[in-house]
């Protein structure tokens, strides 16, 4: 298991320096940076700018100074565009937004969807398993950026029951249909992982012998379906992560949360590289970090896999 | 069920009756039927064909092109850019007053075009990707897997916005993109299957005659592959029209005066609060209905091609 952990750190750690490296060099590589304008600045004001953010350096030599940064200090430098901030605190600002609302839409993900593909497992061919299937490819074919305007036209503009935009700190009812709009999806998906495997382990002669030798069907059910049929959903939650990172560029442009994906989206519209390159290495970080807890988990809990 | 068992008791007396060379195709064969005894995915393809059908014909039948301005309308959408017979929106106006029926042309060649080029690049790299670190193995292939893990753990939204800024915003760049980043999933699954496959008698015995590799990986391996890479692929295609839509969505996709579903749903969820319904709800319609066409289509696929349900 030490080994395995090992092994994993070991590949996170180059894949995270060459995302880095790859990212520093498309940035570089743009033709036109966050300083061209309409009307050229005169070319000693642009030298002077240039050498401030250390542009005029050669490019292996930022490469390093900023791996540098990030290395020692989780420094990812100054922003182009907004001149008294630094990345830093532009993701200090947006991170906690997204953490949250993406924290939640996580759990109704889990929530809802686990106990919905269970049921309609269990209830096979009933209504409850038609109306679970019927929900999760609705679902699956209304991508957030549609069930965002849908919510918005029927909760606030028809019923006006909740604020149509906007953060609060965070309040439950600015918090419901981003959470909505973000897990809808990622519920469906989970619901429907778990219904197939659950079949599938119904199905098992294992659980016949279980059967046959009289065991309550709630024993049956906790002790022996639920664990291996929740395998292929624990290998699902990596990638409903990065799914659910990335779906907070939309929610934040849609209800005006001003997390994360706001200032990525505003980054990408003004050049401003710096924030682009941290938010990204951010997120990949992220990424590789959950993909890592995932695997070690799903090593934990299947006792087919030794390492 | 009787049915069914007649028709297989047929087909097999006609495999038996001709002669054995032909029973390479009853895979296909076989596949077709059960395929076309599904009705959710004949009804499916009956329907995407006929939308297909229309972004093809669809213009024809127009009064305006889709970058025509009706400076009557422009303004007013909401009363005079109603869907309406007469004055040639049949899908009303967006709020430059521009047709909403010849957009939702134009977006759905697009978006179509974009969802099945990118789901041909995938397949095609992730195939030739996934057979060759199969077959080879040993130490390239986990040199070729490691690299694909690397990718994976890339948030690969992030860097398609990062692409689009970078490289300017075209659909050529969009198409690479996309192709690119969503091969990772195809040559995991082509990789599994070629282990399958190496240890077959087949190619032991292409093996034995001195067949070169590129060729066995070429004609044999591929060629059995293709069921799996069929169903695939499909299930591809509305996760890459997805991405294009929220691409365009976000305005880095498809550029003015072109449009696509997404750029067009954007548009219309822009303007829901001016009484303008149309705008969002006709594209978001055809956006639905086709995915939900290809998701019936994909299921079909994979229930006909599917080794366990022979």
């Amino acid at each position: 298991m030490l080994n395995y952990i090992i092994k994993r750190i070991g590949i996170a750690i180059p894949t995270l320096l060459i995302l880095i490296v790859v990212t520093f060099y498309l940035m570089h590589a743009a033709p036109g940076g966050p300083f061209t304008s309409e009307k050229p600045l005169p070319a000693q004001v642009l030298a002077n700018i240039e050498a401030k953010y250390g542009l005029n350096q050669p490019i292996w030599r930022q490469m390093t100074t900023y791996l540098w940064g990030i290395l020692t200090e989780f420094d990812f430098g100054p922003s182009y565009k907004y001149h008294s901030r630094t990345v830093n605190e532009i993701i200090a600002q947006g991170f906690p937004i997204t953490l949250k609302y993406g924290f939640w839409s996580f759990i109704v993900a889990i929530g809802v969807g686990i106990p919905l593909g269970a049921i309609a497992a269990i209830r096979k061919n009933t209504w409850i398993d038609y109306f679970a299937v019927g929900v999760s490819i609705g679902a699956q074919v209304l991508p957030n950026f549609v069930m965002a305007p849908l919510l918005i036209i029927v909760f606030t503009l028809w019923l006006g029951w909740l604020p149509g935009g906007g953060w609060h700190g965070g309040d439950w009812e600015y918090l419901v249909m981003p959470v909505i709009a973000l897990s809808t999806s990622y519920m469906a998906s989970i619901a429907r992982i778990t219904r197939s495997s659950m079949l599938e382990v119904l199905n098992a002669n294992y659980i016949r012998t279980a059967r046959a030798k009289g065991l309550p069907t709630k024993t049956i059910f906790f002790r022996h379906v639920l664990k291996p049929s929740l395998l292929p959903v624990v290998s699902y939650l990596g990638p409903a992560f990065v799914g659910l990172i990335t779906g907070s560029v939309l929610i934040d442009i849609f209800f005006s949360t001003g997390g994360m994906g706001y200032f990525f989206v505003n980054a990408a519209f003004n050049r401003d590289y710096a924030v682009m390159m941290g938010i990204t290495i951010l997120v990949g970080s992220l990424t590789i970090l959950f993909s890592l807890i995932v695997d070690l988990l799903y090593a934990w809990i299947d006792p087919k896999i030794r390492y | 069920m009787i049915v069914a068992n007649k028709n297989k008791i047929i087909s097999m007396a006609k495999n038996l009756s001709e002669d054995s060379a032909t029973s390479g195709r009853s895979l296909w064969a076989d596949a077709r039927t059960r395929f076309m005894r599904n009705k959710a995915a004949i009804t499916s393809l009956v329907i995407l064909a006929l939308i297909v059908l229309f972004s093809f014909v669809g213009p024809y039948f127009a009064v305006w092109t889709y970058e025509q301005i009706d400076w009557n309308t422009m303004g007013s959408a909401a009363t005079l850019g109603m869907p309406s017979i007469e004055t040639g929106h049949y899908f009303g106006t967006d709020d430059l007053g521009r047709d909403i029926y010849s957009r939702v042309i134009q977006g759905t060649q697009i978006s179509l075009m974009v969802g099945v080029v990118g789901a041909t690049i995938a397949v095609v790299v992730g195939t030739l990707y996934g057979a060759t670190s199969g077959y080879i193995g040993g130490r390239t292939d986990q040199i070729m897997m490691r690299i694909v893990d690397i990718l994976m753990a890339i948030p690969f939204m992030f860097v398609l916005i990062l692409l689009l800024v970078v490289f300017g915003r075209s659909i050529i760049m969009l198409f690479v993109g996309i192709g690119l980043l969503s091969w990772l999933d195809m040559s995991r699954i082509v990789r599994g299957q070629t282990l399958n496959l190496k240890n077959k008698e087949f190619i032991e015995a292409a093996q034995a005659i001195g067949v070169s590799d590129y060729k066995i990986i070429m004609r044999h391996i591929v060629p059995n592959l293709l069921g799996i890479v069929a169903v695939y692929a499909t299930l591809l295609v509305p996760g890459i029209i997805i991405a294009e839509s929220f691409i365009s969505f976000l305005g880095l996709g498809v550029q003015e005066p072109k449009t696509s579903w997404g750029a067009l749903i954007s548009e219309g969820a822009g303007t829901i609060n001016y009484d303008t319904e149309w705008q969002l709800l006709v594209p978001l319609a055809f956006f639905v209905v086709t995915l939900f066409c290809i998701y019936f289509i994909g299921d079909g696929l994979r229930d006909a091609l599917d080794p366990k349900e022979r």
